[in-house]
């Protein structure tokens, strides 16, 4: 665990460097939200769509940036020295820790210009909000990085990403969004406890299967 | 003299299937031995059960295998379960885009649409969406054991998702397909509301289509690995 965090505070650093991914996530936040403002123009949209849309920027955002932790190890040319200094697990743990940071600052900054920028975007039971957003980040982090890992091993880079993470993500999002709409709405925990079950349930077999996993993607 | 039986016995049971699927009428009160009840809510439309549900079974099979396999390349690194897998997934794409279409086509005369988003349309097309991605991924890796590798984790992880897909998410939208929770009028899906001779033919066919499937998996798998050795033969 010690040495995850430091190969954590290794990527942070060198992120502090070059500020690659934060430049382009919150650049990219704002492209996707100005896009969704300029469509709907004068409209009136209801509350639906707004859960709906704030789910699509999350998606779209986080396969602009997400991908960058393994693959700059690899256009670095410097994942065969991680091998030798620390074992596979460390490394998906390291990796795992700066991938959630970005999620969560990504993630909060949207749903901050979310609530001032929609009228519609009101949430009526806040505790459920929380709890769908503190989860749905989770179980997007451990996926996108899994689904990183085995693109930066792959030969194709960029457009492969979405493709990949998309069916992957997609029973997370439809829940996410069914909660978010819930949390919208007002309805109480009682009536959303099994979507939140399967939330959970869906962030522990993502763990589980990419710990176990992930020594085949990363041994060469 | 072996494989000519099954293939006879497939010839006739695929054929006897055929015929009795579309043939047999629909009556109100089944007084024949060939005579099929009538399912409220599906009516003569209920015929296509005899086709549609084997492709949708065989989609859910052919992935199952395809990542049985993959674990097993896994454990052994044996190219020819790469292969195995490989060959079960072209088939398991060819079915699954058969469900849908036939799906599509039923659900235009049951609910006036081809294409609703019930939430058995929906994880049909995740499923679809999946199939293409690990095609995706396969075609972009040019290294032979690299690309069964992580085409191998690949189907692993995407097949963690199918159970979500389903049964968890018929649960959280309404649908309108035949077995949706609030469906009131033919029931969950293992209960359909159909009399013996409907049930053994409806499970004739799932096995003539089963059989079928492991037969085109063989031939399939024989040829892909019939051409890596031929190539490695060109080459070397």
């Amino acid at each position: 665990m010690n040495k995850a965090y430091s190969l954590f505070l290794k990527d942070f650093r060198s992120e502090l460097r070059t500020r690659y991914a934060v430049n382009s996530l919150a650049m990219f936040i704002i492209v996707a939200i100005s896009v969704i403002l300029f469509s709907i123009g004068n409209e009136r949209i209801n509350e639906n769509l707004t859960a709906g849309l704030f789910w699509v920027v999350i998606f779209f955002t986080a396969m602009s940036g997400l991908a960058r932790v393994f693959v700059s190890e690899e256009e670095r040319g410097t994942s065969l020295t991680l091998q030798l200094v620390a074992s596979p697990s460390t490394v998906f743990s390291g990796k795992l820790i700066f991938n959630l940071v970005l999620v969560f600052c990504m993630n909060t900054i949207i749903a901050v210009l979310y609530a001032a920028l929609f009228d519609e975007f009101v949430i009526r039971n806040f505790a459920l909000f929380f709890c769908t957003f503190i989860l749905g980040n989770i179980g997007l982090a451990i996926a996108s990085t899994i689904i990183a890992a085995i693109i930066s091993k792959a030969g194709a880079k960029g457009t492969l990403y979405p493709v990949l993470s998309f069916p992957i993500l997609l029973p997370l999002i439809l829940t996410s969004v069914q909660l978010t709409l819930f949390s919208i709405d007002g309805t109480g925990f009682e009536k959303s406890k099994f979507e939140l079950a399967v939330v959970i349930c869906y962030d522990v077999i993502m763990l589980t299967a990419s710990y176990m996993l992930f020594d085949f993607i990363w041994k060469d | 003299m072996k494989s000519l039986f099954w293939k006879i016995f497939l010839f006739l049971l695929l054929a006897f299937v055929s015929v009795a699927g579309i043939a047999f009428p629909i009556v109100e009160n089944p007084v024949h031995w060939y005579d099929f009840p009538l399912i409220p809510g599906l009516e003569q439309n209920a015929k296509i059960i005899f086709f549609h549900v084997p492709t949708a079974w065989l989609t859910v099979i052919a992935f199952l295998m395809s990542t049985i396999y993959s674990f097993r390349y896994l454990r052994k690194r044996d190219i020819n379960d790469d292969i195995k897998s490989y060959a079960a997934a072209q088939l398991g794409i060819i079915f699954c885009i058969l469900a849908t279409v036939t799906g599509a086509v039923w659900s235009k005369f049951a609910w006036g649409s081809f294409w609703s988003w019930d939430p058995r349309q929906s994880s049909i097309f995740a499923l679809l969406l999946i199939y293409g991605a690990w095609f995706a991924l396969r075609s972009s890796i040019e290294n032979e054991e690299k690309k069964a590798t992580l085409s191998a984790v690949y189907a692993i992880i995407a097949f963690i998702t199918v159970p979500f897909f389903i049964f968890i998410m018929p649960r959280i939208m309404a649908g309108l397909h035949p077995g949706s929770a609030d469906d009131t009028n033919s029931g969950p899906v293992v209960d359909f509301k159909m009399n013996a001779n409907m049930m053994i033919i409806f499970y004739l066919s799932l096995i003539g289509f089963t059989i079928l499937y492991f037969w085109m998996w063989k031939l399939g798998y024989k040829s892909i690995m019939y051409k890596e050795r031929i190539n490695k033969q060109i080459r070397g």
